[in-house]
C-alpha cells in the first residue's frame, strides 16, 4: 500500500517543458504519491488534468457535512473554467494529498479555497500557453470555458485532456495571477445521492479482505489502572493487554462482543474530580492569565453612573457526532494504513508513528467523508487502538466505538466561569469592562464595544475532564457572558437593548448585521408589544452575527418560538449551503443553550447515552429565519462555527424579557 | 435462545446463522454487509438504524433478529421513493449519517399518511436525531414529497 512510486519524473520533450511525464497508474489505483514537504508550491501536488479530461484535485481538508467538497470543487471549477462534474476532489489522505493542519477554525474557505484557486489559475494559464503553442496563435486569440480552449482564428477547440495527454503541469503556482471572488451559486451537495440511497461508505461501513472486528475493555472510571485480567486466552480471539489497555479482536463483531464479556478485569481506582464543585474548582485552580487590556478599570468604574457585577457559567458538553469514532487499521510489512474519521489526518499520522515507533512515512491515514465531528475528532485514540489490535491479530481490524464510549472517552467542550464587572453612564455610554474567563478559552473574548477602560482576560485552570475543541470553541461562552451582561446593563439603564448596542458599537459590519436581524425580526414594533424577546451580536473567525429570539416559558420549560439570525462572512460562496450551516448551527446551539450538560462524579460520566443526554430534536425547533448579508467586495470567511454563538445569549435575554428571571448559566433552566 | 437461519431482506430470502438475540442491525451490517443502516446509539434513541419491518419503522439496534425472522425487512438499499429526491432538492442533509434512518422513517410516515400535517411529521420523526441540525429542511423535504404525491 505504501510502495514508493516509480514516478519516472523527467522533463518531457513535449511542448515547451510545461509538462512532465506522469505515471497515471498512481492516481487511478490510489497508491501513495510522493509529496514535497510542507505546503507544496507546485501545481501538480494540488491538481492534475487527466487524459480523459478529469481534473483530479487534492486537499488535506475533510468533508464532515459542512459541504466543502462542494465549495472547493466550485472554486476550482470557476477558476479553471471546467464543469464541476469533471472535477474529482481527493480529500484527506496523507498518502495522496498535501499536508494540512486539519479541518478546524473555519479555515477552509479563507485559506484552502484561495490556495486551490491559485493552483487552478496557474493550470489555466499553462493550458492557454500550451494551446497557443500548439496552434501558433496569440494568447489573446484564445478563450477558455467548459473544459475546453477555443481559438478565435480558426475556430479550433481542444479539451484539457487532449491538450495535456495526461502529463503533469510542471509549473510553480503563480501567486501573482489574479483569482476571482466566488460567483455565489447554490451548487447542490456533491455525492448527496450516495447518501440518500445509503451507499456512501463511512468508516464503520468499510470492509477489508480478512478483516476482524475489535472491541476495547474500558476502565470503570478515568484514572483507573489495571490490576489483573482473566482469562489470558480465548479460542479464536486475539486478546491484547498492554499496560492499562485491554482489547480483543475476533473474526466477527459478535465474537468480539462475546469475548469482551468473558474478560474479568480488576481495576484500581483513584479519587477523581466530580461535577458538584466544578465551577468553584475552576476558579480555585485558575492562573492569572492574559488578554487584551486598555485604560484603567478603576478609572472607568469611577466615571460610571451604573455599575454591575455578574458571574456566568457554562457546562461541559459533548459533541455527540452521530457517527462515533471508528477506525479500520491494516498492517503490511511494517507499514500501517488507517481509515478513520478525523479532522486532522496529518495530526493522527504522527500520533500513530509515535505510538508504534515507526517513521511517519510508514503510516498512511485515509479519511472517508464522515458522520461529522463539530470539533470533537481532532485526535487519534481510536485509530491507535484499532492499529494495536490489528498488529496483534495480524489482520485488518475495524473498531467502532459505542455511543457510551464516544460520550466518555473522547473529550468535551470546556466548562467555564466568566466574571464581568462593568460600568456605564446614564446616557448609555460604556465606561468600564472587566471580563475574566476561567477555563473555557480565549476565542471570541476580544472586546466588541468601544469602551475606554477594558480588560478581557482568559485564565487557564485545572480541567477536571479531558477537554478540547468544539464548534465555535469558547466564543459561545464568551458571547453568552458578554451579550447577557450587555442586556443586563441595558435593562438597568432602561435603554432599549438594540439602541444600547448601537450606541457603543462602531464596527460598520457588526452594526449592519445587527440592524439586518432587528429589521427582519421586527424588533422595533415588537418591543413593548410582544413578550419574551432578546438579542445578541458578535464577531469571530471573520464572521459577523446577530441573533434575535422570541421565547415563552411554560410550566418551567423554556420554549424557543422564533429565531432570526443575520450573518455576514464576506463574499458568499454557496448561498444555500451557507444558509444550511447557519440553520444547523442555530439548531445545534439549542442543545447547549437549553439541555446539554455532562454530569460526572469521581471519574465517571453519569449521562453518556442519548436516553440520558438530551440533544435537540424535531419538536424543539423554532421558526428559523436566516438573513444572509453578502459582501462580494470582501474575501470569504468560514461559516461553520460562528453562527452558533448568538443563540444562547439571545434566548437568555428573551427569558428575562418574558418573566424577569435572569439566567446566568448554560444550559439555561427556567428555575435558574 | 434459538438460532435464526433465514430472514427476508429487500425481497430476498437470505441465509444466516445467528443467535436469535442478536440485533437485527448487527445482522444487516456485519453479516449481510447492508451498511446503509447505521449504528448511532444502541438503545433505540437516535433512529439512525431505522428499517421497515412488515412496513412498520423499527429500531433495528434493539430489535432481536428472532423478532424479524418471519417478516419482510426493507432497508435503505431498497428504498426508491420521491422523498429521497426531496431530501436532495431541499438540502436536508449535511454529514448524512442520520439520513438513511430519516428517509426510512419518512417513507413509513408517507405510506401511512400520504399528506401529513406539520405536527404529524414532527411527532412521527421526533425519535430521529440529526446532530447537524437539518430538522427544518427534513420537514420541508417530507412536505415536498407529500405534495408531489398529490
Amino acid at each position: 500500500m505504501l510502495d514508493q512510486l516509480d514516478r519516472r519524473d523527467f522533463m518531457s520533450l513535449f511542448g515547451s517543458g510545461l509538462l512532465v511525464a506522469f505515471s497515471s497508474k498512481a492516481q487511478e489505483s490510489g497508491i501513495a504519491r510522493r509529496m514535497p514537504p510542507g505546503i507544496p508550491q507546485d501545481v501538480d501536488s494540488w491538481l492534475h488534468v487527466g487524459e480523459d479530461g478529469v481534473v483530479t484535485v487534492y486537499t488535506g481538508k475533510t468533508e464532515i457535512g459542512q459541504n466543502i467538497r462542494t465549495s472547493l470543487t466550485q472554486a476550482v471549477s470557476e477558476e479553471l473554467r471546467c464543469p464541476a462534474g469533471s472535477i474529482s476532489l481527493i480529500m484527506a489522505d496523507t498518502g495522496l494529498t498535501p499536508f494540512d493542519m486539519g479541518t478546524f477554525g473555519s479555515r477552509t474557505t479563507p485559506t484552502m479555497a484561495p490556495q486551490l484557486r491559485r493552483a487552478a489559475a496557474t493550470a489555466r494559464d499553462t493550458l492557454l500557453d500550451l494551446a497557443a503553442e500548439k496552434w501558433k496563435a496569440g494568447r489573446d486569440r484564445l478563450s477558455i470555458a467548459d473544459g475546453k480552449i477555443t481559438c478565435a482564428d480558426g475556430g479550433q477547440s481542444i479539451g484539457f485532456g487532449a491538450l495535456t495527454k495526461g502529463q503533469k503541469l510542471a509549473k510553480t503556482i503563480n501567486r501573482d495571477l489574479a483569482v476571482a471572488r466566488p460567483i455565489g451559486q447554490s451548487v447542490p451537495k456533491l455525492f448527496g445521492r450516495d447518501i440518500v440511497t445509503g451507499i456512501h461508505k463511512y468508516t464503520p461501513d468499510l470492509v477489508r479482505p480478512g478483516m476482524w472486528h475489535g472491541r476495547v475493555l474500558r476502565p470503570p472510571a478515568f484514572g483507573a489502572t489495571l490490576v489483573s485480567l482473566e482469562p489470558h486466552n480465548l479460542p479464536g480471539v486475539t486478546i491484547v493487554r498492554d499496560g492499562d489497555f485491554v482489547g480483543v479482536a475476533a473474526p466477527d463483531a459478535q465474537s468480539a462482543a462475546n469475548a469482551l464479556r468473558q474478560l474479568k478485569a480488576e481495576w484500581k481506582r483513584t479519587q477523581q474530580p466530580s461535577g458538584a464543585m466544578l465551577y468553584e474548582d475552576l476558579k480555585k485552580t485558575a492562573s492569572p492569565g492574559e488578554g487584551p487590556s486598555s485604560g484603567s478599570i478603576e478609572q472607568g468604574l469611577a466615571s460610571a453612573d451604573v455599575k454591575l457585577h455578574a458571574t456566568y457559567t457554562v457546562a461541559y458538553i459533548a459533541h455527540a457526532p452521530l457517527e462515533p469514532r471508528a477506525a479500520l487499521a491494516e498492517w503490511d510489512n511494517g507499514a500501517l494504513t488507517v481509515w478513520t474519521g478525523t479532522q486532522r489526518p496529518f495530526g493522527v499520522r504522527p500520533e500513530l508513528a509515535e505510538a508504534f515507533k515507526i517513521p511517519e512515512d510508514r503510516v498512511r491515514v485515509i479519511v472517508p467523508d464522515f458522520g461529522s465531528a463539530y470539533g470533537g475528532k481532532h485526535s487519534g485514540e481510536c485509530a491507535i487502538e484499532a492499529a494495536r489490535l490489528a498488529r496483534a491479530a495480524a489482520k485488518p481490524v475495524k473498531l467502532v466505538w459505542s455511543r457510551e464510549e464516544e460520550f466518555t472517552w473522547g473529550y468535551f467542550r470546556p466548562a467555564g466561569v466568566i466574571e464581568v464587572s462593568s460600568g456605564a453612564r446614564r446616557d448609555g455610554t460604556l465606561t468600564a469592562w472587566d471580563f475574566h474567563n476561567y477555563n473555557s478559552g480565549p476565542s471570541g473574548i476580544q472586546g466588541l464595544y468601544e469602551i475606554p477602560h477594558q480588560r478581557n482576560i482568559f485564565h487557564p485552570a485545572d480541567a477536571p475532564l479531558r477537554q478540547g475543541s468544539y464548534r465555535g470553541l469558547a466564543a459561545t461562552a464568551n458571547h453568552f457572558a458578554r451579550e447577557s451582561h450587555i442586556d443586563e446593563l441595558a435593562r438597568e439603564l432602561a435603554i432599549d437593548p438594540l439602541a444600547f448596542r448601537l450606541k457603543n458599537l462602531t464596527d460598520a459590519r457588526l452594526r449592519a448585521v445587527l440592524q439586518a436581524a432587528a429589521d427582519r425580526f421586527g424588533w422595533g414594533s415588537m418591543k413593548g408589544n410582544a413578550k419574551g424577546i432578546g438579542m445578541a451580536c458578535g464577531f469571530e473567525k471573520g464572521g459577523y452575527i446577530a441573533t434575535c429570539a422570541q421565547v415563552a416559558v411554560e410550566n418551567g420549560r423554556i420554549r424557543i418560538l422564533r429565531v432570526v439570525e443575520a450573518f455576514e462572512c464576506g463574499a458568499i460562496v454557496n448561498p444555500d449551503h451557507l444558509r444550511n450551516q447557519i440553520q444547523g448551527a442555530i439548531s445545534m446551539a439549542i442543545g447547549g443553550a437549553l439541555f446539554e450538560q455532562m454530569r460526572f462524579d469521581n471519574g465517571q460520566i453519569l449521562n453518556g447515552r442519548f436516553s440520558l443526554y438530551r440533544v435537540p430534536r424535531f419538536s424543539d425547533m423554532p421558526e428559523i429565519d436566516v438573513v444572509l448579508v453578502d459582501r462580494p467586495d470582501l474575501p470569504s470567511a468560514g461559516a461553520g462555527e460562528t453562527p452558533i454563538v448568538g443563540l444562547a445569549p439571545a434566548v437568555a435575554n428573551a427569558v428575562y424579557d418574558f418573566n424577569g428571571t435572569r439566567l446566568r448559566g448554560l444550559p439555561l433552566t427556567a428555575s435558574g | 435462545m434459538r438460532r435464526v437461519n433465514q430472514i427476508t431482506v429487500n425481497g430476498t430470502l437470505r441465509q444466516i446463522d445467528a443467535e436469535g438475540s442478536r440485533s437485527l442491525l448487527s445482522i444487516l451490517r456485519d453479516d449481510l454487509e447492508l451498511t446503509g443502516t447505521k449504528y448511532g446509539c444502541g438503545e433505540g434513541e437516535c433512529g439512525a438504524c431505522t428499517v421497515l419491518l412488515d412496513g412498520q419503522p423499527v429500531r433495528s439496534c434493539i430489535t432481536p433478529v428472532s423478532a424479524a425472522a418471519a417478516k419482510p425487512i426493507v432497508t435503505i438499499e431498497d428504498i426508491h421513493h420521491p422523498v429521497q429526491d426531496a431530501f436532495l432538492e431541499t438540502g436536508a442533509l449535511q454529514c448524512g449519517y442520520c439520513t438513511s434512518g430519516m428517509i426510512v422513517a419518512a417513507v413509513a410516515l408517507l405510506n401511512k399518511t400520504p399528506h401529513p400535517t406539520r405536527q404529524e411529521i414532527v411527532r412521527h420523526m421526533n425519535g430521529n436525531i440529526c446532530r447537524c441540525g437539518t430538522y427544518l429542511r427534513i420537514v420541508e423535504a417530507i412536505q415536498k414529497a407529500a405534495q408531489a404525491h398529490a
